[in-house]
């Protein structure tokens, strides 16, 4: 509520006595505070406070009282209140008592140096590769003892980050064909080259471009959910439940995760795969003249088994490093609703940057091999 | 001009969740400087009422009047005003965890005034000290709490504009009993102190007997009565007898009649 001028707190000196006025509470007291650090008080032995003509009081203006009061005692002075409501003195003593010893205390401030920054991604580093190591050792006593794996959690999880991505997936994908078709087609148009155009959507389509960008689309869809479930999981102490009742975190949460994804994101690439093609067959047809029987024809030339198994195999890698990655920010989180979203982040931007890292990688190994 | 003794008042309030009636008919009065406690068994819309008074829910039917105004269908400018004058401690506490104590207790100030911020940080450390938490708890984050210390956190910032009106809900559920009892000793000085008028969802017996001036019971989606714990305990009303009948309950009777 905002008070007219006339409502907030007022303050006036004649001679050894200040006059207290109005409203003294967190609504009036805004202005007056200001007033109060620039006025001249009286510096008389004695000052008398008149609070006979406050309206209203509470904390705030009780605060503010005793403020004041201290103020001309450091100055010197004797210090009366006079006029007062019963209850306002009562309040203004009740305030004092509450206020008496307690110093502010200055808030902690977080180590900022270069070091202790360099420490921490030490840290941090150090217990990623201790969860790698720990989701490996859970992973190989699953496959020793095939009875712990939660195959029912798995199939649930194959179908959300699976089957439920394929329409995102297949229109980026067929989207993405369109656009190199497109490309392409102006330059080969230029050379009368145009049944090259299944040579050029094959093989930057199936070897590099539709696992990668299947990659990333499930880094944002997927990875992400994994770090805020399990997240929010550790926030409502449902994670130190697991513990407690016996169930290792890793082997309820992580595998599941891991194992389903290695298996969807393959198959989603395959997917990636057919929708590109069919968008640049598309617009080979459309803009090159080139017939879909003719595509296909050359398609079969040009593309070997292997770019087809290069660009696949390349998926699982890309699955784990996006579970992992999911999981342990996941787990990273401690408290508080914000650091559910800072970790959910970080594990986005981590995945996908190791995701082209890798990929990048491969290319290079590939080369060295010679496929 | 409404009375100016009756904060809140209630009058044929009605809540429908699908097709079970919640609330059928409810009047309820709640008059300045009173502490009145919302009782009943798990289910008989104590929270829901609470909900509807501090304008979170809108009831189907009926009529809420929050200190003479009427909070169904009331306009923004209109409920920012009302929010101003209550403050309300959740059950959980529900303090914004990425904030720390200071800064939660200070948020209502930031938005509600136009204070500087060294006042807004003085006022906010007063009320954390009348909350009975320490100094050094300003700075810590909601996670680095106790339970005890939450509530205590909770409630000065509920208080943090000097409220009218304090809504509790269950605010000692979850605490020992030594916490839960110097935390209704702290309810009632507020009170005294501040003039407050205190309405509060509870299940504990204790409080009950110690803070709530009247206590209201909801039962059968109606409300079984309106009365001091003195009184209850000896109405005959099937839902109250059976509500007040467990054996801890009647362990607290006794002890609280052998105290009077």
């Amino acid at each position: 509520m905002k008070n007219k001028r006339g409502e907030d707190a007022g303050l006036s000196v004649a001679a050894d006595t200040l006059i207290c006025s109005n409203l003294w509470t967190v609504s009036g007291v805004g202005a007056l505070r200001i007033l109060l650090d620039n006025q001249p008080l009286p510096t008389c032995d004695t000052v008398a406070i008149n609070g006979k003509a406050i309206t209203a009081m509470d904390t705030a203006g009780a605060w503010l009282m005793l403020q004041l009061r201290e103020r001309l005692e450091v100055a010197g002075s004797q210090v009366v209140l006079e006029g007062f409501q019963p209850e306002h003195h009562r309040l203004i003593q009740y305030i004092a008592e509450q206020c008496q010893g307690a110093a502010t205390v200055a808030p902690r401030r977080a180590a900022g140096s270069v070091a202790a920054w360099w420490i921490n991604v030490g840290h941090d580093l150090i217990s990623f590769l201790a969860f790698i190591g720990e989701v490996i050792v859970s992973l190989l006593l699953a496959v020793r003892s095939p009875a712990r794996i939660r195959w029912r959690e798995i199939l649930a999880d194959i179908y959300q980050s699976g089957v439920k991505a394929l329409p995102i997936v297949g229109l980026l994908s067929f989207l993405m064909g369109v656009v190199i078709a497109y490309q392409g087609s102006i330059q080969l148009k230029l050379y009368g080259a145009n049944i090259y155009i299944a040579d050029l959507v094959g093989h930057s389509m199936l070897r590099e471009l539709a696992p990668l960008l299947t990659a990333i689309l499930v880094c944002g869809r997927t990875g992400s959910a994994y770090a805020a479930q399990i997240g929010t999981m550790k926030v409502r102490e449902e994670v130190a439940a697991l513990e407690t009742i016996g169930m290792s975190p890793v082997d309820v949460l992580v595998l599941p995760k891991l194992v389903s994804l290695i298996i969807a994101l393959p198959l989603l690439s395959v997917f990636a795969d057919v929708a590109a093609i069919f968008g640049g067959m598309v617009m080979a047809n459309s803009e090159l003249g080139v017939s879909f029987s003719a595509f296909f024809y050359r398609l079969e030339e040009a593309i070997s088994y292997s770019t087809f198994m290069i660009g696949i195999s390349k998926a699982p890698v890309f699955a784990a490093i996006i579970a992992i990655i999911g999981c342990y920010q996941g787990f990273k989180v401690e408290g508080s609703a914000e650091s559910v979203g800072q970790h959910t982040t970080i594990s986005v931007v981590q995945s996908i940057f190791l995701v082209i890292v890798v990929d990048a990688l491969f290319s290079i190994l590939f080369v060295l091999l010679g496929v | 001009m409404p009375d100016q003794d009756t904060i809140i008042s209630i009058r044929g309030l009605r809540t429908v969740f699908d097709t079970r009636v919640i609330h059928d008919g409810i009047d309820l009065d709640v008059s300045r400087g009173e502490v009145l406690a919302l009782v009943g068994g798990s289910g008989t819309g104590k929270s829901t009422l609470l909900g509807e008074m501090i304008m979170l829910q809108a009831p189907d039917a009926g009529a809420i009047k929050l200190f003479g105004e009427d909070v169904v269908g009331v306009s923004e400018a209109g409920a920012r005003r009302l929010r101003r004058r209550f403050g309300v401690l959740f059950q959980q506490g529900a303090l914004f965890s990425g904030l720390t104590v200071l800064e939660n207790v200070g948020l209502p100030l930031r938005e509600h005034t136009r204070l500087d911020n060294a006042m807004i940080d003085a006022l906010a450390q007063v009320k954390i000290l009348q909350a009975g938490l320490k100094p050094e708890a300003a700075h810590l984050y909601p996670n680095e709490l106790s339970g005890g210390m939450i509530k205590r956190a909770a409630l000065a910032r509920a208080m943090a504009l000097d409220p009218e009106v304090l809504f509790l809900d269950e605010p000692t559920s979850g605490l020992d009993p030594g916490s839960a009892g110097s935390f209704d000793e702290l309810v009632l000085k507020l009170k005294d102190m501040l003039g407050l008028t205190v309405i509060m969802v509870t299940h504990d017996l204790d409080s009950l007997w110690t803070v709530a001036d009247r206590v209201a019971v909801l039962g059968g989606a109606k409300l079984q009565g309106v009365d001091s714990m003195e009184a209850l305990s000896l109405s005959t009303e099937p839902h109250i007898v059976e509500y007040f009948s467990g054996p801890r309950a009647r362990n607290t009777q006794e002890r609280q009649w052998k105290r009077k």
